[in-house]
């Protein structure tokens, strides 16, 4: 069973219909006791660095996640449930994340540089700076995913797997170990998005 | 680099997809559902589907169509129609859709923006102005095109920004079913008044009027028709192939 993990930030609808769709059985929850006998976990979140780290301290997830991290289980965060799992966050002042891989979430728009809108929003080819990491199992190198962000992962450079092209190379993705995480919305990214769900599935 | 959006929209009253010419005479086209799926698995970057329906049963026929859709459907879906409140974007969100679209709502209370911007987001958060020429200006229409507010267009769209608005579809009433191509001198306005993802919407005729669109009006992030992929009349596989050989960078 995976676990999306439910701490009151944005709408896991969509996350739970692509597990469904790839024939996983996925329960969203916020549980500890769900969440520690779950084979994998999805770390989700839209909106504010600072107001998702608080809700997920505040419901004693940050916790679980670490703990269940450190005992080996694969975890993947998505967007803002990626860049939850860096030191730190430069969004609106400097936010303690979970310190799960190395580096610091900026604010994109000093070097992508004039001319360019933030957010980073549409679809973007993803570069696969790690092309045999099994998350890339079932796609292509350049294929595209579904992006929505202002802020990036910066300084991480040994965990980075893929980066996307926009005035500068962005972090499109991250794993250290079995901890994990994207950048893009593979729930919102079509078949290529289900596949990298799919892929997560099936790591060990 | 980020590529050019291609964005089928859904019109759904009483469950059903119909699409207005100059807003007006309705035609039955499909079922939301099937249009949504076929048009996901064709390689559509984005869907809105946008629900013109008036009574509280169409209102829950449609978001138990909406849920349908989006447990289907894997890229993302834009809702609009019918919202006036911070409440109806939780309705809608919680089908799946990923943002909501505000026109009149807005146009009532411009608070809806910022109030929405603040609990979900800007991304969230799009504002669908139509407007139309009147004596030489841009005039903002409310109530599907029916309704001259008074109110200056380019105005309306920067302060919709200010409130927080993440991203902006313009539908020109000018061009609007007339299918001879999008309103390239008002979106040049839009585009130099804002810095936010811009959506033409209007005046599809061809692949050619996509074309002319992402070359004129580079700042132009996405193409937004209906009737013209309802009908069949342009294949998003076709229009996404001219494009490509037109050198303007699409999802394949």
């Amino acid at each position: 069973m995976i676990a999306i993990i439910d701490y009151g930030v944005g709408n896991l609808f969509s996350l739970q219909s692509s597990f469904s769709m790839i024939g996983a059985d996925a329960a969203v929850t916020g549980d500890p006791a769900v969440i520690r006998s779950a084979d994998r976990i999805i770390l989700p979140g839209v909106g504010a660095f600072e107001d998702a780290a608080k809700k997920l301290r505040e419901a004693g997830l940050d916790q679980v996640v670490r703990q269940e991290a450190a005992d080996g289980k694969y975890i993947l965060g998505i967007c803002l449930g990626m860049q939850l799992l860096f030191d730190e966050s430069h969004e609106f002042g400097v936010h303690p994340g979970l310190g799960l891989i190395p580096g610091k979430v900026v604010d994109m728009g000093p070097v992508i540089g004039p001319g360019l809108k933030v957010p980073h929003i549409g679809w973007n080819a993803l570069h696969l700076t790690k092309p045999d990491h099994p998350l890339w199992r079932y796609i292509r190198p350049e294929d595209c995913v579904y992006f929505v962000h202002s802020y990036y992962a910066a300084e991480c450079d040994n965990a980075v797997l893929a980066t996307a092209e926009y005035g500068a190379s962005l972090t499109a993705a991250v794993g250290k170990d079995n901890v994990l995480g994207c950048q893009f919305h593979p729930e919102k990214s079509g078949p290529v998005g289900l596949n990298i769900l799919r892929a997560f599935c099936e790591m060990r | 680099m980020i590529t050019k959006r291609i964005i089928p929209c859904l019109d759904v009253k009483d469950g059903r997809v119909v699409k207005g010419v100059n807003f007006l005479g309705l035609a039955d086209v499909s079922s939301p559902v099937k249009l949504a799926e076929y048009y996901s698995r064709c390689g559509a970057d984005e869907l809105v589907f946008y629900d013109i329906t008036a009574s509280a049963e169409g209102r829950t026929l449609f978001t138990d169509i909406l849920r349908e859709a989006a447990s289907t459907i894997f890229i993302p879906l834009t809702v609009g129609g019918g919202i006036n409140t911070v409440e109806d974007f939780d309705r809608v969100l919680k089908c799946g859709a990923d943002k909501v679209s505000v026109n009149s709502g807005a146009i009532k209370d411009p608070q809806l923006i910022f109030d929405a911007a603040k609990r979900y987001g800007s991304q969230c958060v799009v504002l669908s102005v139509d407007a139309k020429r009147v004596d030489g200006h841009y005039r903002v229409f409310a109530k599907g095109g029916r309704e001259d507010t008074g109110m200056d267009a380019i105005e309306w769209i920067k302060k919709g920004v200010d409130l927080g608005a993440g991203e902006l579809v313009l539908n020109s009433i000018d061009t609007d079913g007339v299918k001879q191509g999008f309103d390239l001198e008002m979106l040049a306005a839009a585009c130099d008044a804002v810095s936010i993802p811009v959506i033409a919407s209007g005046g599809a005729g061809g692949i050619g009027d996509f074309v002319t669109l992402f070359k004129t009006l580079p700042k132009v992030d996405a193409g937004l028709a209906a009737s013209i992929f309802h009908f069949g009349e342009v294949t998003i596989d076709d229009l996404k192939n001219t494009l490509s050989e037109n050198d303007i960078l699409v999802r394949r």
